[in-house]
């Protein structure tokens, strides 16, 4: 007969209970999300805190939930950028970095070979012609010897470059193995500067993701556009500290073996040439922070660490008199002549910059330049406004689809349908409370996804009181009706539900950003929705029989 | 006796072959019709699947459409469209505006001039208009997304037959699939005819109608199921025509109170996720129809394995027991 074990009565009840309380700061979300923020703040200063702070603190009791539902970019504002690493650029350096090394090993065997040149290739190829055809296989064997074994797990037991000789030229590039480890380096290290870069600002939760193999996601809620953000990531900022050779006007002057021209960054019609081997780069900073030059005009002070600090106190010393550039991405910003050693390791960027540049140039100083430059294949900005807007559209329609929902399931199947309903409210209370606890993202198609589950939850229910139904026209008594009703309906509910739950899958695959939040509710709407469906409005059917023992139900 | 609504009378008998050739060939014209549709007007692609930028713009002054496009003439950006949006939940100061760029040639990145450009010539014509929201996709990832989204649709078909194989009988699994590809084709068809933004979000919305439909196609085959075992001599039209009967009742509240909930949501639920929520409301009413209406016949005409109390070993036995 109708019977559920006492202690299956308590399990349900209980993860009611949890998940309505896990629900239950969302309803308080402004007050709830200040304390969080204070309370994270009080943790990074030390424990020390402002009486605002303190304020917002004891606003929500600190044994109470305090995980909330994270808001979508496009409910809360923010920006959205999906970039590409060019991964190829950084074959061209590691070959440029290669050649003085290969040079000097063809050099030792100049008696056999005879001289070499390096001549026209494309971009992360090097080509070398010498001068003895007869003698390629020797300076081969020369060049192969630089080789070392791919450092990664599936390019084990290759080496890193590929030498080939065709008539008396000598090609050497990388090999695909080593190609393949340095992408994962290049975007792995990629990833780590932007997200260094997106951490100097302090923005609230970004969504930093690596997707696919050379692709990074930056999502940042609550800043202003996009183009804000990609000027924070978008820069490269390699700084260099590079001897002047000469400085002139032509860019198409030649500038010499080993020398390179680069342009001014105030004045498109003044070039320097240099020489192309830093004397110091920005890796060897240890800090940099916005300041002002003797004439008050914004500047960048910076410092070396000890063996940049060593490096640049040498070259200064032995180069008093001299001018040296400061060249941040590939322009010059400025060449100040040395007038005396710098040996204290500091120093100072200045040019044409405003506070808000000389502010962004210290953050990007200080979290690194990036490896390779970034395309940005997708970018969304979403107004805070907008996010609001949709948030109380959404709130309204699904109060007024539950309400809906409500009076039809009550008209339909009295009594039963009350019970339905009060399933239904948990229900909603579960999705929430799943949601805050598992940290998932409400989206706007993900409000959707809730109002789809107010619809279909009761479906489940409907299943159920249509056989109840019909096994009272069979007259068995009440109770024998329900149990069947619950039996029989059981095999629909659960092909029903795994089915969607498949495309909730597939969904998820394929979601980026707002389908994916659709995806996330829709699943934990169709599980709450059965564990509500069968259970909850069980345990109430039950309750109520064993209290009332009807000698007639009507559903 | 106390009230209770009744969507559907207490015992139906409606014969759902009677009119088959009218019903499931007004299926059939209207599946061809969406494919001829689709070839004919394509579908209105959003940025999502095409490339290129959106700009909403929203302003305290009524929208001059006429101007806004005046103003991005001397840009020449291409393929400009401007559409006014209009919903019932702006408010009387709320004029909203859509502006859509194609993607500008050559340009695999997003271009942000562009944007800023725009932005400029608009706030010239007028000084109160804000940007609320800012999208731009490149080709590149554009064409990831349209086979992305192929995929996603194929995959879940073939999901679903594969299961319904697993669980029912492969007659059904191809049912079930017939009135899948049914409901894909005369959602997109309509997208097509009315030239609604077709986005990824869209692709969320098939796939959630594939998802319903399939739900109430699975209810009605499980009480065929249930009933092919229970009437073993009865024809199988006839079964059919009970199991459906006796699950309308179901059929009809569930997919009624879906679509309450889903109206709320189309009318009040602003229009930032209208397209989605059409096509999810859209393919609910097909879906049920499909389930009723195309998913049995198929089966019917494929014919289906009449004993399903026993394994097909145990023939003779059941031949000894069923004899008089």
């Amino acid at each position: 007969m109708l019977h559920i074990d006492r202690w299956k009565r308590i399990l349900i009840i209980g993860l009611c209970v949890l998940g309505l309380a896990w629900a239950m700061p969302n309803l308080f979300y402004k007050r709830v999300e200040a304390h969080n923020d204070a309370v994270a703040a009080i943790e990074a200063a030390g424990g020390s805190a402002t009486p605002e702070q303190q304020a917002a603190e004891a606003g929500w009791p600190g044994w109470l939930p305090s995980d909330l539902v994270n808001l979508g970019l496009d409910l809360r504002g923010g920006a959205h950028l999906l970039a590409e690493v060019n991964t190829t650029e950084v074959y061209k350096s590691r070959m440029d970095a290669m050649w003085p090394e290969i040079r000097q090993r063809l050099a030792d065997q100049r008696a056999t070979i005879g001289s070499i040149r390096r001549v026209e290739a494309p971009e992360g190829v090097l080509r070398i012609e010498i001068e003895q055809p007869d003698q390629i296989a020797a300076a081969v064997s020369a060049v192969r010897e630089l080789a070392t074994p791919v450092a990664s797990l599936t390019g084990a037991g290759s080496s890193d470059i590929e030498v080939s000789a065709e008539g008396r030229t000598l090609t050497v590039q990388l090999s695909d193995a080593e190609k393949r480890a340095t992408d994962d380096r290049t975007v792995q290290q990629s990833l780590e500067i932007v997200r260094r870069r997106v951490d100097e600002v302090g923005t609230r939760e970004p969504t930093i993701l690596r997707q696919g193999s050379d692709r990074i996601l930056i999502q940042v809620p609550g800043i202003g556009s996009a183009g804000e953000l990609k000027a924070l990531i978008g820069t490269t900022a390699k700084l260099t500290f590079n001897p002047v050779v000469a400085t002139g006007s032509d860019p198409q002057s030649s500038a010499g073996v080993g020398n390179v021209i680069l342009p001014d960054t105030e004045n498109p019609d003044f070039y320097y040439t240099l020489e192309e081997t830093p004397v110091v780069t920005g890796e060897e900073l240890t800090n940099a922070v916005p300041g002002t030059d003797q004439n008050g005009q914004p500047a960048v002070d910076f410092t070396f660490n000890p063996s940049g600090a060593r490096k640049f106190g040498a070259y200064t010393s032995a180069n008093v008199g001299q001018p040296f550039a400061i060249v941040l991405d590939d322009e010059v910003v400025s060449a100040p002549v040395i007038r005396q050693a710098i040996t204290t390791g500091s120093g100072q960027i200045s040019g044409s910059m405003d506070f808000d540049g000389a502010n962004r140039l210290a953050v990007l100083l200080r979290a690194g330049a990036l490896p390779a430059e970034l395309t940005f294949l997708e970018e969304r900005t979403i107004g805070p406004e907008l996010g609001q807007d949709s948030i109380d559209a959404g709130r309204i329609a699904s109060l007024v689809g539950l309400l809906a929902v409500i009076g039809l399931m009550v008209a339909s199947y009295g009594l039963f349908g009350v019970f339905a309903s009060v399933a239904l409210l948990i229900n909603l209370g579960l999705i929430f409370g799943v949601l805050s606890a598992i940290g998932a993202t409400l989206t706007l198609p993900g409000i959707a996804g809730i109002v789809l589950t107010i619809g279909m939850a009761v479906d489940a229910n409907v299943l159920v009181f249509e056989r109840i139904r019909e096994e009272l026209r069979t007259a068995r008594g009440p109770a024998r009706a329900i149990e069947r009703g619950y039996e029989n309906a059981m095999s629909a509910i659960v092909d029903a539900n795994i089915t969607t739950l498949i495309i909730a899958g597939i969904l998820f695959m394929l979601g980026s950003g707002p389908v994916k939040g659709f995806a996330v509710t829709l699943s934990i709407g169709i599980i709450t929705s059965v564990f509500t469906a069968i259970w909850v409005t069980r345990l109430l059917m039950i309750t109520w029989f064993e209290r009332r023992r009807p000698k007639t139900i009507e559903v | 006796m106390a009230f209770r609504l009744k969507l559907v009378p207490e015992k139906t008998n409606i014969d759902f072959f009677r009119w088959q050739f009218l019903t499931f060939g007004l299926s059939t014209f209207l599946a061809l019709a969406s494919i001829v549709v689709l070839f004919l007007n394509g579908l209105n692609f959003g940025i999502d699947f095409r490339g290129g930028t959106t700009i909403r713009t929203e302003s305290t002054q009524s929208v001059d459409v006429g101007a806004y496009r005046e103003a991005l003439q001397p840009l020449n950006l291409g393929d400009v469209a401007i559409t006014e949006v209009f919903d019932p939940t702006f408010g009387p100061e709320q004029n909203v505006a859509q502006v859509r760029i194609s993607a500008q040639d050559g340009a695999e990145a997003v271009t942000p001039e562009t944007v800023n450009a725009v932005e400029a010539a608009l706030q010239e014509v007028d000084p109160s208009i804000t940007f609320p929201s800012v999208e731009s996709v490149g080709p590149k990832v554009s064409g990831e997304l349209v086979m992305t989204a192929v995929y996603a649709v194929a995959a879940s078909l073939a999901a679903i037959s594969f299961y319904i194989w697993l669980r029912f009988e492969w007659q059904f699994a191809m049912g079930a699939l017939v009135s899948l590809v049914h409901d894909v084709l005369i959602t997109m068809g309509v997208f097509a005819l009315f030239q609604i933004k077709f986005d990824l979000t869209t692709i969320a919305a098939l796939l959630t109608i594939l998802g319903y439909s399939i739900n109430d196609t699975v209810v009605v085959f499980d009480r065929l199921r249930e009933n092919l075992m229970k009437y073993k001599k009865m024809p199988l039209r006839e079964v059919m025509n009970l199991s459906v009967n006796e699950t309308l009742s179901r059929t009809v509240m569930t997919s009624g109170t879906t679509l309450i909930a889903l109206i709320a949501l189309l009318v009040l639920g602003g229009d930032v996720i209208r397209g989605f929520v059409f096509a999810i409301t859209f393919g609910i009413v097909i879906g049920t129809y499909s389930s009723v209406y195309v998913a049995k016949n198929v089966v019917l005409w494929l014919g289906v394995k009449r004993d399903w109390s026993k394994q097909p070993t145990d023939e003779v036995a059941a031949q000894f027991r069923d004899a008089p």
